[in-house]
């Protein structure tokens, strides 16, 4: 089962995407900090990384550095949500090694359908 | 689902069971309980459960016919003496004497109200075009009360309007 | 798939506001504050806005993104932080909080304010930043590897096939940052069919392979209704790692649809005009069924649209009433206490059972110390579930240093707020309720208690005033004290306007903190201007009702020239009360501890009637007022002569009674059961509970006893009520 590690110290958005990931029968581990994603991050096996930017005591941008220091996830996908759509953060975000992004606001479906270009 | 698995599963409080309760009927079931040597019926779907008299904790400066509240499982329930209410007959405790209660869900508010009736008699089923409207003229029940009247044998019994029974009017100082 | 955002959005909501608080307490804080105050107003303000644009509340994201925006630069140390800035930022906190509260209330809000103040802060935005920054270039704009053969109709979907060449030749490293050229594929079948071909013209030597690296380019066909966009966005993520070509080869429908679908006139034209000759002309042959299915296909678009309308409109009040109901987050350990205490309950439960299966006398012993395990198991169980309805006092106390900031800036007097006990927990519905009071006793103390800068100084005191907020627990209550070194109550003053406003008799002659009291009866007021700040004396009995409703009780100590304590004790919870059972013939009463001054065996020297049938009972200095409980609930009693009684003496509204009783029973907490829910309010009666025996027992209010009280005392001396001066001051 593809199990998908949610970053978001925003409880409604991490509920929202843990439940519609749920919902469409993937498995979900929750944290709503960087330094919890990076412990829970080496708690389990996680087939993808969907990290909001902006969090107290890690952001997303040194969580996406730091997992790609682990030997699991140099290659595991990592999505930063971000609410910019400017270069700037996405740019960043790529230096960091993530994936790709999700630009906030995003609806269920798009989430979905935006996910699987990552995973099986 | 078999019929008599849905009749199993019917609640039954005390010793009286509501055996009579036919699932098969299009019209309205009613449950029927004496006032002297009258016949009255509730909605049947109202009542919720049937009591045997208990002497209640009163409640202070209320009217004569509200004898108090009783605790059904965790529920402070007041309990009112149909036949004060109504003056009809006397109002006597004994062993026959129980208390009916009711629950109605009026705009989201759901109330619970126990009447102190002299016995519980039967259910009947009554179709729509079986159910009168009562006589405008005297009684001593307030018309508001009534929903109807239902001829049964040579006997009438009387629906009564059960939202109306639980309105309570406020204690007057 | 569709899923309900609705269900997230009572936790947005609360999120919010936690957010909009911390943004308050850290813009206040800011001049203290290091660079991680400003961060965390930044992320606070970020949040809102990305959880209002996900549950689409855009006027709050759209408002919340002007405020991001100044927050933003200022992060950066673009721009200065200003205190006209930190001004503005508060009142943007106040409209984004009044828009959240519109959602949670599900009413509309007053535009007005909302609108005055984005203007301001697009205006701040504008006068743009202190210090200069490049801007910033989207990678969309000046991106090299894409090459789009037609840049047109890049929104636009259709309904007609079109067919696309792209061409993907990844940079080598494409797949260490996690994307995989499979996957993409993937998703571009998603649009439509696929075909594929791969071409490995760069593949190195065996030897020189590194297992990391992509070395492949793909030639893709994809025939699909998406637009453009839709396909250029299933390479989003890689566009910078790879050389993307597209190229539209063919549009089956697109002529015919040029005349069957007049609207599309004007948006197809030009699509069509740069169409390849050979494919207009394959066009024209599509046979005229598959207009009419499209038109049907179209219909029925339409259609879902309407009922998806339909669906959004009508569950509106249902989600209100959620948001009524309240939630409470609840610490892990919290839980983990209550599952532990349940898991102790448990097996105490089959301990006793099994002491049960053949008991004889010689188990007694263990039996009752089994009983008294179950005793100890219950009561830590009931306290550990109050606890989960407790939150620390601080959620009522996070308010004020806005507060006192902003009443600093109106009466120009400079206030330091100190607050202690922020921990202490109290009960959700208790705190939800003395917010108010809270606030009008601590405008209070700044508008009349601190007294100007010049007054302080000539006083010798330190020119900033101090308002302290304490709480802590003392016994089984909540006691909280709001205290300031102003210039203390000037008790001659109280007095005077108390006796001009007739509420007591020019001759009386009253202790310190009876003359106090009088601030809170209703009309009182000592300020010689009426501020806009504290208003014109409404208040101090409200507050006081206000506190009495929630079973608490307020005292005030001041000294002239040092300052005011205004002392508040709450009950820990109102869910449970601690209560004395009373006997009064056949019925249990119960009378709230917190009220009990102290019960006593009636003295018959004490006894003194007067104006006929009032019974006075001399308890020290006070002549308290003799109420029969079975006269005034109109029931039978055992005893009926005071001489022969139990008096427990009460205290409500500053005015002590003593209530006749056959006996005294127990003293136990009580869960309160509401009479409301099945019945109705009665006059003298707070509620009712439980007891042990599975009987009702009414609680009594005491305050509505003494008021019932009161009017029957007039009812049979009706011109006499100067005779009982213990009444004067709670006349309804």
């Amino acid at each position: 089962m593809t199990t998908i590690l949610v970053v978001d110290d925003s409880n409604s958005i991490r509920d929202m995407v843990s439940f519609t990931l749920k919902s469409a029968g993937y498995n979900t581990v929750e944290a709503n900090d960087g330094v919890q994603g990076l412990s829970k991050a080496g708690d389990n096996t996680v087939d993808l990384v969907i990290s909001d930017v902006n969090m107290p005591n890690m952001d997303g941008i040194t969580l996406c550095q730091e997992l790609r220091k682990l030997p699991d996830f140099r290659f595991t996908p990592i999505l930063m949500l971000t609410t910019e759509s400017s270069g700037e953060m996405k740019q960043k975000g790529k230096a960091a090694g993530a994936t790709g992004w999700l630009v906030k606001p995003f609806n269920p479906e798009k989430l979905l359908s935006t996910i699987k270009r990552v995973v099986r | 689902m078999d019929i008599q698995s849905l009749v199993d599963n019917v609640p039954v409080e005390g010793e009286y069971s509501l055996e009579g309760i036919d699932f098969i009927t299009s019209g309205e079931q009613f449950l029927t309980f004496q006032l002297a040597q009258e016949q009255y019926g509730v909605d049947i779907l109202c009542v919720e459960e049937i009591r045997s008299w208990e002497q209640p904790t009163i409640i202070p400066n209320s009217p004569s016919y509200i004898k108090g509240v009783i605790n059904m499982r965790g529920i402070i329930v007041p309990i009112i003496d149909l036949r004060m209410k109504f003056s009809i007959g006397e109002a006597v405790y004994n062993e026959t004497t129980v208390v009916v209660v009711l629950t109605v869900e009026n705009k989201h508010i759901t109330r619970t109200i126990g009447f102190v009736v002299d016995a519980v008699s039967d259910v009947l089923n009554a179709e729509e075009n079986e159910i009168l409207n009562a006589p405008v003229f005297g009684g001593c029940i307030s018309q508001h009360y009534i929903k109807g009247l239902v001829n049964v044998g040579d006997n009438i019994v009387t629906l009564l309007n059960v939202q109306a029974l639980q309105s309570i009017e406020p204690h007057k100082h | 798939m569709t899923i309900d955002l609705s269900q997230f959005v009572p936790t947005f909501l609360e999120e919010s506001f936690e957010g909009l608080a911390l943004m308050e307490a850290s813009l206040l804080d800011l001049e203290n504050g290091d660079s991680e105050t400003i961060n965390s107003i930044f992320r606070a303000a970020h949040s809102i806005k990305g959880g209002a644009g996900t549950f689409g509340f855009s006027d709050v994201s759209e408002f919340t993104h002007l405020v991001e925006t100044l927050l933003d630069e200022m992060r950066d140390g673009r721009r200065d932080i200003k205190p006209i800035d930190i001004e503005l930022l508060l009142e943007s906190v106040d409209c984004i909080r009044l828009m959240i509260e519109a959602i949670k209330d599900d009413v509309s809000f007053e535009k007005t304010k909302i609108e005055q103040i984005a203007r301001l802060l697009t205006e701040t935005l504008a006068v743009g930043v202190t210090t200069a920054k490049s801007g910033t270039v989207d990678p969309k704009d000046n991106n090299d590897n894409l090459v789009v053969d037609e840049p047109i109709n890049l929104q636009e979907s259709s309904d007609e096939k079109v067919k696309w060449l792209i061409k993907f030749i990844p940079e080598h490293h494409l797949i260490q940052t996690g994307n995989d050229p499979l996957l993409l594929f993937n998703a571009l079948a998603d649009l439509g069919e696929v075909g594929v071909v791969g071409f490995s013209t760069d593949l190195p030597s065996l030897s020189d392979i590194d297992a990391e690296e992509v070395y492949l380019s793909w030639e893709l066909s994809l025939v699909t209704t998406a637009s453009q966009a839709e396909i250029i966005e299933v390479f989003e993520w890689v566009e910078d790692e790879c050389l993307l070509t597209l190229t539209r080869v063919a549009s089956a429908e697109a002529a015919i649809k040029n005349v069957a679908a007049q609207p599309y006139v004007e948006t197809q034209a030009s699509i069509v005009s740069a169409e390849p000759a050979e494919t207009a002309r394959t066009a024209v042959v599509t046979n005229e069924a598959d207009i009419k299915l499209e038109q049907t296909s179209v219909a029925s678009a339409i259609e879902n649209v309407s009922v998806v309308s339909a669906k959004t409109s009508e569950p509106s009040s249902p989600t209100k009433a959620k948001a009524d109901a309240g939630s409470i987050r609840v610490g892990v350990d919290k839980v983990d206490s209550l599952i532990n205490l349940v898991g102790e309950l448990v097996i105490t439960q089959s301990m006793l059972s099994e002491l049960g299966n053949d008991f004889d006398l010689s188990k007694i012993e263990k039996l009752s110390s089994g009983l008294e395990q179950l005793l100890q198991n219950t009561k830590e169980l009931q306290e550990s579930v109050m606890r989960i309805r407790m939150l620390p006092i601080s959620f009522a106390f996070n308010r004020f240093p806005r507060l006192v900031h902003d009443l600093s800036n109106k009466t120009g007097k400079a206030i330091e707020l100190i607050t202690q006990g922020e921990q202490t927990e109290l009960d959700k519905t208790v705190m939800e309720q003395i917010g108010d009071p809270l606030t009008h006793l601590v405008r209070n103390a700044i508008d009349h208690g601190i007294e100007p800068a010049e007054v302080r100084l000539a006083n010798n005191k330190p020119e900033k005033g101090t308002v302290a907020l304490n709480a802590y627990h003392q016994g089984g209550s909540i006691v909280i004290e709001i205290n300031d070194d102003g210039g203390g109550i000037n008790r001659q003053a109280v007095f005077n306007k108390a006796v001009e406003k007739g509420i007591v008799d020019v001759n009386s002659t009253l202790t310190d903190s009876q003359v106090f009291d009088l601030i809170f009866e209703p009309g009182f007021s000592t300020a010689e201007k009426v501020s806009d700040i504290s208003g014109r004396g409404v208040g101090m009995d409200v507050v006081k009702k206000n506190i009495q409703a929630l079973g608490g009780r307020i005292q005030v100590e001041s000294k002239q020239g040092i300052g005011t304590t205004v002392k508040i004790n709450l009950p820990l919870t109102l869910a449970i009360l601690d209560g004395q059972l009373v006997k009064v013939g056949s019925e249990t009463y119960i009378i709230p501890l917190i009220t009990i001054v102290e019960s006593l065996q009636v003295r018959t020297d004490f006894i003194n009637r007067v104006s006929g049938d009032m019974v006075l009972y001399r308890l020290r200095e006070d002549n308290v007022p003799v109420i029969p409980i079975y006269k005034l609930f109109n029931i039978e009693a055992v005893i009926t002569e005071v001489e022969n009684a139990l008096l427990v003496v009460v205290e409500a509204d500053g005015q002590k009674i003593g209530l006749l009783v056959d006996d005294l029973l127990a003293q136990q907490q009580v869960v309160i059961k509401s009479l409301n829910d099945n019945y109705q309010q009665v006059e003298g009666i707070s509620g009712a509970t439980i007891l042990g025996d599975g009987s009702v027992a009414m609680i009594l209010d005491v305050p509505g006893m003494i008021t019932m009280a009161l009017r029957s005392a007039q009812q049979y001396q009706p011109h006499n009520h100067q005779a009982q001066p213990q009444f004067e001051g709670v006349q309804p």
